[in-house]
């Protein structure tokens, strides 16, 4: 088991850390894009931090919890951006024909589709959700628990987004152009948990729950850290339920790659 | 047990067509169909057939890139698309048309990534990096990233990123597409070499029949999905009832040439066609003109693949 999981891994590794060695040709470039990619992403929370010079609360919470809010589902998004953010170029991989290529090497396809052209200037964004992440918790009241949760929260947290991000990629194994769709679904979603919901109906709430759980990326782990009754009534478990709902999320992600691969048409040559 | 082995493989794609302004009428069409291959270890096999034939569907499906949609198919003992890592490790594959290399990595740094992804061991990478890098003069190339070379040079890049990893069998799809003649027999010469000195089994889509001729005793022909030829060239040529053309350049105008062994096909001025069966020597032809004519100029027509193909299927 413990071989099944590190061997493709390993292999990741070995055809990312080929990639930052070549990328690092361009010294100048990878600085002025990953201080760019900082700023960039940085720019965002700045908005919020604006707000709060009108409002001192937003959805009942302080400028910090919105922070621990941010930074939590901008930590889970970096990081599976930074991993597997690649895959929204499957699209463009088949059109050219390098998924013909990769499917005959006896690397996972889907550690290839990943590691391809690994670019650490995604870097930038982890840095930048770190910084916020971290500014609020040097105000959170820690126990042992909590620091658990916070660790199983950016860990789950992760993982879904990295469910998400295979998953409606391999929608491009039917049409060939909906990188965007998936957009809609990851950043989209990326935004809306950026908030405390509290600020948004209860259907949204709800959706983000039962629909696309992105709820339990940050929003439901963070009351428990924040030490809050959950504010629309849910019962207090579902906020340990986190993990279980990225293991779900993955074994659908796994299934529906598996699918799209079997059904993979290639192109005319 | 046959290297590769398919009875009945078939693949059919849906196709959707638009008919009207909403509808969509959906046909099936058949790529492969009921297909039987049998190749030994060792074998250097020319498989070809127009356009739109079915090869590199073919090729697809004994590579484990597409999932065949009927029939039995082994390649090196195991079902392609069900073990397609397994299987990586024995088979190589050259696509001509378009590179499996890195656009922006040198080739030596995409040779690197290859051997990491294979684990080819290192003192073997290096033998065989060596080796092909002499044999296909690649020597000064390495650090020039992919994207800056010739279709030639990035043609021999790719052959040895195939072979890295010392396949057992190597596809190699239209290989000499867009090459010049010089590179073009350089290259079936290294093929030639690979199949004798390591026994690599060969199996070759093209259009040039010249690399059939230099390359393959054995020859498969499929059209519109199904095999409809399977042996040796000679027997291709025969049965396609193919001819070569002997264009003669005489110093005068002189009435159609009659000689034993082919006929005149045109007479234009000085000018004469003579066609005789592609696989008769032109040797004594050659003889057989220079004796009874004043020849200014001789030269060999080689007869075109798609009109044999043609042939053979109008007869069968």
């Amino acid at each position: 088991m413990a071989e099944l999981l590190l061997t493709p891994l390993v292999r990741y590794c070995e055809i990312a850390a080929l990639w930052v060695r070549a990328s690092t040709t361009y010294r100048a470039s990878f600085w002025m894009l990953t201080v760019g990619g900082f700023l960039i992403t940085g720019v965002d929370f700045v908005g919020i931090w604006i707000l709060f010079h009108t409002v001192h609360s937003l959805g009942g919470f302080s400028l910090r919890e919105v922070a621990f809010l941010y930074g939590g589902t901008g930590l889970a998004i970096a990081i599976a951006d930074l991993f597997v953010g690649r895959i929204e170029r499957l699209g463009s991989m088949i059109r050219l024909g390098r998924l013909d290529t990769m499917m005959v090497r006896p690397v996972p396809l889907l550690i290839q589709v990943c590691a391809d052209e690994f670019a650490l200037r995604r870097i930038a964004r982890v840095v930048q959700a770190l910084v916020v992440f971290g500014w609020a918790s040097a105000y959170v009241d820690w126990s042992p628990g909590r620091v658990a949760m916070a660790a199983s929260m950016v860990v789950s947290g992760s993982v879904i987004f990295f469910a998400l991000f295979i998953a409606f990629a391999c929608l491009q194994f039917w049409t060939a152009d909906s990188a965007e769709v998936a957009n809609a679904f990851t950043y989209g979603g990326n935004t809306l948990t950026s908030y405390p919901l509290t600020v948004f109906p209860g259907e949204v709430v709800k959706a983000l729950t039962f629909v696309l759980p992105l709820a339990f990326v940050n929003w439901y782990p963070s009351l428990y850290i924040l030490g809050r009754p959950d504010p629309l009534g849910f019962p207090a478990w579902t906020q340990v339920l986190s993990p279980v709902v990225a293991l779900a999320m993955a074994g659908i992600a796994a299934l529906v790659w598996r699918t799209g691969v079997r059904h993979y048409r290639s192109t005319g040559s | 047990m046959g290297l590769i082995e398919a009875r009945g493989l078939s693949r059919t794609f849906t196709v959707y067509k638009r008919s009207g302004r909403l509808n969509r009428t959906r046909t099936e069409v058949r790529a492969v169909h009921d297909l039987d291959l049998a190749i030994e270890p060792g074998e250097m096999v020319g498989y070809i057939g127009p356009n739109g034939a079915g090869k590199s569907t073919t090729i697809k499906m004994l590579t484990g890139i597409l999932v065949p949609t009927g029939g039995h198919l082994r390649v090196a003992g195991v079902d392609p698309s069900r073990k397609r890592r397994a299987l990586a490790h024995r088979i190589g594959v050259v696509f001509g048309q378009r590179t499996t290399l890195w656009w922006d990595l040198p080739l030596r740094d995409s040779f690197e990534l290859l051997q990491k992804i294979y684990r080819v061991p290192s003192d073997r990478f290096r033998t065989n990096l060596a080796e092909f890098v002499e044999l296909l003069d690649l020597g000064d190339l390495l650090d020039t990233p992919v994207r800056q070379l010739s279709l030639g040079q990035r043609m021999r890049g790719d052959i040895t990123a195939a072979l890295l990893h010392d396949p057992e069998i190597l596809y190699l799809d239209e290989p000499t597409i867009g090459l010049d003649v010089i590179s073009k027999g350089r290259l079936r010469e290294f093929l030639r070499t690979l199949n004798a000195e390591r026994g690599v089994t060969l199996l070759l889509t093209t259009h040039d029949l010249q690399d059939i001729e230099a390359l393959c005793r054995r020859v498969i022909v499929i059209d519109h999905g199904t095999k409809v030829f399977d042996g040796a060239l000679t027997e291709l040529h025969r049965q396609g009832g193919s001819t070569r053309t002997l264009v003669v350049d005489l110093v005068d105008e002189a009435p159609p040439i009659s000689v034993e062994g082919a006929t005149a096909r045109r007479v234009e001025g000085p000018r004469q066609w003579l066609s005789f069966p592609a696989d008769a020597s032109a040797a004594p032809l050659v003889a057989a003109v220079a004796a009874a004519y004043d020849v200014a100029d001789l030269s060999i027509q080689e007869p075109d693949i798609e009109d044999v193909i043609r042939e053979l299927y109008s007869r069968s």
